[in-house]
């Protein structure tokens, strides 16, 4: 990765931006197309792959017997076919949920180590973010097809409709608030309308995304976690049942979308 | 699943995903006031009966200042329609007023191009309508509670729920009416 080159170039866009707004969209998109070669999130993808392979935990064990749903040690393609059910488990989880169950399974961590530490602070960086990232590039340029057959991932997708639509708190926010129509913005920021398959295939399978403005990869679950935070509801429980559940009724919406993650978003 | 069933199931799934968070937020996210509820049930297009029984209690909400007096300062609006703070889990300065966020999805005076879509466009707002009382009522009640005109709107409910206090919704409503304001210039 070049370092230098990708400092130079966020030296020289970096200012345009806050310009008139057409013109900042178009510089963001030029800014987008730039580091398109050169996403810094390629460094996570690195890290993630390292941290994948190496012997960690009181197992003394990698995560490359990790079975995230196409079987132990399958990481290519898994990532487009989540969230899905798991025997196992017998719940639905999600990319994150998932890495979880194979660092408590395999590598012996206590859950509440293995989800100590999910979203990065700066001096803090998440392990999760970078093994999301791993996992994720893993299925690039893959369609997504999370599967919506087994009765659970139907009632997770059932449950994840009724929580779209419900309002709460002294906003009166629900998802809907910013994601049910077509080409609205908040301030300048673009908004997908996640029920609509164009606009949620774009988003859905850009997620895991170097965040430009936090200067770190995020994830869905921290995707969700800040939305919440936004409606001005309390703190989102990582992993949360209700989190995948969001996610498989955005999935259904998505799939057949490409997979182009880690993404790179504002 | 049923569509109650789903519903059911939701609630509790809700409930379950904000335990580690402040514990008051949660009490308060957890349980929908009727509005809520009904504006989730019918995906905010409520049959005419229920739109009709929610436009009813929400404009019995109302509280019209005492004074009379419903038009602020116009520069005080701005501040207010400027600034998001307020009300988030990581707001944790009580004292410091909330803000409307109000350029979060409407466009106000032409000097800001950071504005949101979601809302109407409120440029030239008292231009085009004057700043008579019962314009300045009409403001008023609509940043107080939006569902007393419009049932199930996505445009919070200011002075109901608390967001902001009955002073602040003057000082919007000399942003939009007020003919100083850089919105009617």
């Amino acid at each position: 990765m070049p370092y230098r080159l990708l400092a130079g170039l966020l030296a020289a866009v970096l200012p345009c931006v806050g310009m008139a707004q057409q013109d900042t969209q178009k510089e963001i998109e030029r800014y987008r197309q730039l580091l398109a070669e050169g996403n810094p999130a390629d460094l996570f993808e690195a890290r993630g792959e390292e941290l994948w392979k190496t012997p960690r935990g009181p197992k003394n064990t990698s995560l490359e017997r990790c079975d995230l749903g196409l079987g132990a040690g399958v990481v290519k393609g898994a990532y487009a076919q989540l969230p899905r059910y798991f025997p196992d488990t017998d719940r639905v989880q999600d990319l994150e949920s998932r890495i979880v169950t194979c660092m408590v399974t395999l590598q012996g961590f206590k859950p509440e180590d293995a989800m100590k530490n999910p979203f990065s602070a700066p001096g803090r960086p998440s392990d999760m973010e970078a093994l999301a990232s791993y996992v994720a590039a893993e299925s690039k340029g893959v369609k997504l097809a999370a599967p919506l057959r087994h009765p659970k991932e139907i009632e997770a997708f059932q449950i994840g409709e009724q929580l779209f639509y419900r309002r709460a708190g002294p906003h009166d926010f629900s998802c809907v608030s910013c994601h049910g129509e077509n080409g609205k913005r908040i301030r300048l920021q673009e908004l997908p309308k996640l029920t609509d398959p164009h606009d949620a295939q774009r988003i859905f399978t850009t997620w895991p995304a170097y965040r430009v403005s936090q200067g770190t990869v995020r994830t869905m679950q921290h995707r969700l976690y800040d939305c919440y935070w936004q409606m001005r509801h309390p703190q989102m429980d990582y992993a949360s049942e209700a989190s995948i559940a969001l996610e498989v009724f955005m999935a259904k919406y998505a799939n057949g979308g490409e997979i182009q993650a880690p993404g790179l978003k504002r | 699943m049923r569509d109650d069933q789903a519903r059911q199931r939701a609630e509790r799934v809700f409930r379950e995903a904000f335990t580690h968070g402040n514990r008051q937020m949660a009490a308060k996210v957890e349980v929908q006031d009727e509005v809520q509820a009904q504006c989730t049930r019918y995906r905010n297009e409520p049959p005419k009966d229920i739109a009709a029984a929610i436009e009813r209690s929400q404009a019995a909400s109302i509280r019209y200042p005492a004074s009379g007096k419903m038009l602020g300062d116009w520069r005080e609006g701005e501040r207010i329609a400027q600034d998001g703070y307020g009300m988030r889990f990581t707001d944790p300065d009580t004292k410091r007023p909330n803000g409307g966020g109000c350029y979060n999805c409407h466009r106000i005076s032409p000097a800001e191009i950071s504005y949101g879509t979601i809302g109407p466009s409120l440029h030239r707002f008292g231009a085009l309508r004057g700043t008579g009382e019962a314009i300045q009522r009409y403001v008023f009640g609509k940043v107080y509670d939006s569902q007393a005109s419009t049932a199930c709107s996505q445009m919070p409910r200011f002075g109901h729920n608390g967001v902001l206090t009955e002073e602040q919704i003057t000082h919007l409503v000399a942003l939009l009416l007020d003919p100083d304001s850089p919105v009617n210039k």
